[in-house]
């Protein structure tokens, strides 16, 4: 198996677009291409034979996504994305797999350049989430419950993620100021990124113990408030796979996709021997370390998937870089800041810089990339020349993880 | 002296309580000062909102601009019995929503704008309509039309109020809703918050209303056309 490298990233802002979904896998997959010093020369690869090319040539585009048919009325994305950006024959392929479509869609890529079937991929996650309303978008995302078992009657994931809060906090002496911790720290983190969605900070006088912040901060599901659930964004990130000894042809500033995991677990949650494991999030994370040849204490910045505060807190722990039940003493040691021992994440998150859910994994992974090459600007942690990162995407509630070792260099 | 043309064209004027200013802490930690807007001040908030009514987005181009001729009526005296609040964060104004007294036992709910988004702005202030109607005004019911999503969600949905489609709400459109006495005391508790009394130096800093950084509310005007080719 070849090294596999990241030589390219982009991003659009996230929040509300009103570009369509495609215009903005464009807008991200060129800023990816251009990135790595590539100029799109369509006329020079119109007739050209599919597959292996000269290594100059995208040979093959993956594309995560997860509402476009329901929320957009597009199906078959991978193909619309090579038509509009004139990449044809490149092989092109839509990768669904709930909110982990992102993580999956780089797993894909990372698999066809490692195996060594294509030098040249391109991965892009896009969601246009907010062409329906909030209560349709919370609706459509309730697809990934179990159709019979939860969906029909009437659970939500903020409802799932409610339900699992309770319970954490009663085993674990997690509180809600716990949680307001975690979107306070990731709030001020979205201030400081231009792409994020939110841009707001929000304090715990504002949002938690203040006078008004009842009202500020209502109860969506309790235990979790509006603050502890992420916005519904709009969004498209995207990034270029070379061989890694081929990475210099592109950039100076290489990242290694050093190890890829993933796990499933059951997808009734009450069917779990103990619904405060995230066991998928455990064994994706193994593998990918694993594989990386790393320990969690080797990283340097990681990106988690916070589609509630709670999640940010159980996943550092169940990724394994803390105990479990100590993820919200990190919290209140600052450990998780931006310039902490292990920032988690400085782009915002989900929280702030939005979960478009379909992107969300390749945007986790871009934001790594971003650190590891000090490209980060005012949200670049703090520490000197990061080697390590690693990102965690959460497909359903838990049923199906992906989780991405990146290393600086190849 | 106004002349008798004049006159003739002015409606009736009745004696109005005025809305006690209140403060609210927001999610950012910043202090919201909601107080009556003054005749004098409708220059001032007609210029800051005027860019809105070309934003095609959320429905702020209708709001925007129904809300620019509700003020421009009220300056020059063609709105019968209106009110104008204001929320004001540090001197920059954070929303207006505005309204008017129908007769003694039934108000108008006009339109509420929020310029800060995100923090609640629009929630808080369509509450503190709601609480002049109800608490000062003295009235009975307030009839109130959504003119975007948000609105239906926000006003008839999380109060809730009732339907009452017998009577046509005079900004036309949609049937009419009403906020009842009994509807504004059950949601009170969860929906009106604010602290008075709000002490003079507080309420000096909401004096005078500067244009807040409409950048990223702005910033996609010129896009909109593009984006729906």
């Amino acid at each position: 198996m070849r090294d596999v490298a990241i030589v390219g990233i982009g991003s659009t802002q996230f929040g509300r677009a009103q570009w369509s979904l495609l215009k903005m896998m464009c807008e991200a997959s060129h800023e990816a291409i251009a990135d790595a010093g590539l100029k799109l020369d369509h006329r020079a690869w119109e007739g050209a034979a599919p597959g292996k090319s000269d290594g100059r040539r995208i040979e093959a585009v993956y594309v995560a996504n997860m509402g476009a048919p329901r929320n957009n009325k597009m199906a078959g994305i991978g193909s619309a994305l090579v038509d509009r950006l004139n990449l044809y024959p490149a092989a092109a392929d839509a990768v669904e797999n709930g909110p982990a479509s992102g993580a999956s869609a780089v797993r894909h890529g990372f698999m066809a350049v490692a195996s060594g079937m294509h030098d040249l991929v391109l991965v892009c996650g896009g969601e246009r989430m907010r062409e329906v309303n909030n209560l349709e978008a919370t609706e459509f995302v309730s697809y990934l419950s179990h159709r019979y078992a939860e969906y029909i009657y009437g659970v939500t994931l903020p409802a799932l993620a409610g339900m699992f809060t309770r319970l954490y906090m009663e085993r674990y002496g997690v509180t809600a100021r716990h949680l307001a911790m975690v979107a306070i720290k990731n709030h001020a983190n979205g201030v400081l990124n231009p792409r994020a969605h939110l841009q707001t900070e929000v304090t715990m006088e504002g949002i938690l113990t203040g006078p008004d912040a009842e009202n500020n901060n209502p109860y969506v599901a309790e235990p979790l408030r509006f603050f502890d659930c992420c916005p519904v964004s709009d969004g498209a990130s995207a990034l270029l796979l070379a061989p890694a000894e081929k990475a210099a042809e592109f950039t100076s500033t290489p990242v290694r996709i050093a190890g890829t995991g993933q796990a499933s677990d059951r997808q009734v949650i009450h069917e779990r021997p103990d619904p405060t494991e995230l066991t998928a999030v455990r064994l994706a994370s193994q593998q990918a370390f694993s594989m990386a040849d790393r320990k969690p204490a080797d990283v340097d910045i990681a990106e988690l998937h916070d589609a509630f505060t709670i999640l940010e807190i159980v996943e550092s722990e169940e990724a394994g870089f803390l105990a479990k039940g100590e993820g919200h003493l990190a919290l209140e040691r600052g450990e998780t800041q931006i310039g902490g021992k292990l920032p988690i994440n400085p782009s915002g998150g989900l929280k702030a810089r939005g979960h478009p859910v379909g992107n969300t994994g390749v945007s986790q992974i871009v934001e790594v990339a971003r650190q590891l090459r000090g490209d980060a600007g005012k949200y670049q942690i703090k520490k000197k020349k990061p080697q390590t990162g690693f990102a965690l995407n959460f497909g359903g509630f838990g049923n199906n993880v992906l989780a991405t070792v990146l290393t600086r260099g190849v | 002296m106004i002349d008798e043309l004049e006159a003739m064209l002015r409606p009736p004027a009745r004696e109005m309580p005025a809305y006690p200013p209140k403060s609210i802490l927001l999610a950012n930690g910043k202090t919201m000062v909601i107080r009556p807007a003054l005749i004098e001040e409708v220059d001032t908030l007609l210029r800051i909102i005027e860019p809105l009514n070309w934003l095609d987005r959320d429905y702020y181009d209708i709001v925007s601009a129904r809300l620019f001729a509700e003020l421009l009526g009220w300056k020059v005296t063609r709105v019968r019995d209106p009110y104008c609040l204001v929320g004001v964060v540090e001197g920059e104004l954070a929303g207006i929503v505005n309204g008017r007294m129908f007769d003694e036992r039934h108000g108008i709910s006009y339109h509420t704008l929020s310029l800060m988004r995100g923090l609640r702005v629009g929630a808080h202030l369509f509450a503190a309509k709601m609480e002049h109607h109800i608490e000062f005004l003295n009235q009975e019911e307030v009839w109130v039309v959504a003119e975007s999503p948000i609105g239906h969600r926000r006003w008839m949905i999380e109060y809730p109020l009732d339907k009452k489609f017998s009577i046509q709400h005079e900004l036309g459109g949609a049937p009419s809703y009403v906020l009842t006495r009994e509807t504004y005391f059950n949601a009170k508790g969860r929906l009106v918050t604010g602290s008075r009394p709000v002490s003079d130096e507080l309420l000096a800093t909401s004096f005078p209303i500067r244009k807040p950084d409409l950048s990223t509310l702005l910033v996609q005007i010129e896009d909109t056309l593009e984006a729906k080719l």
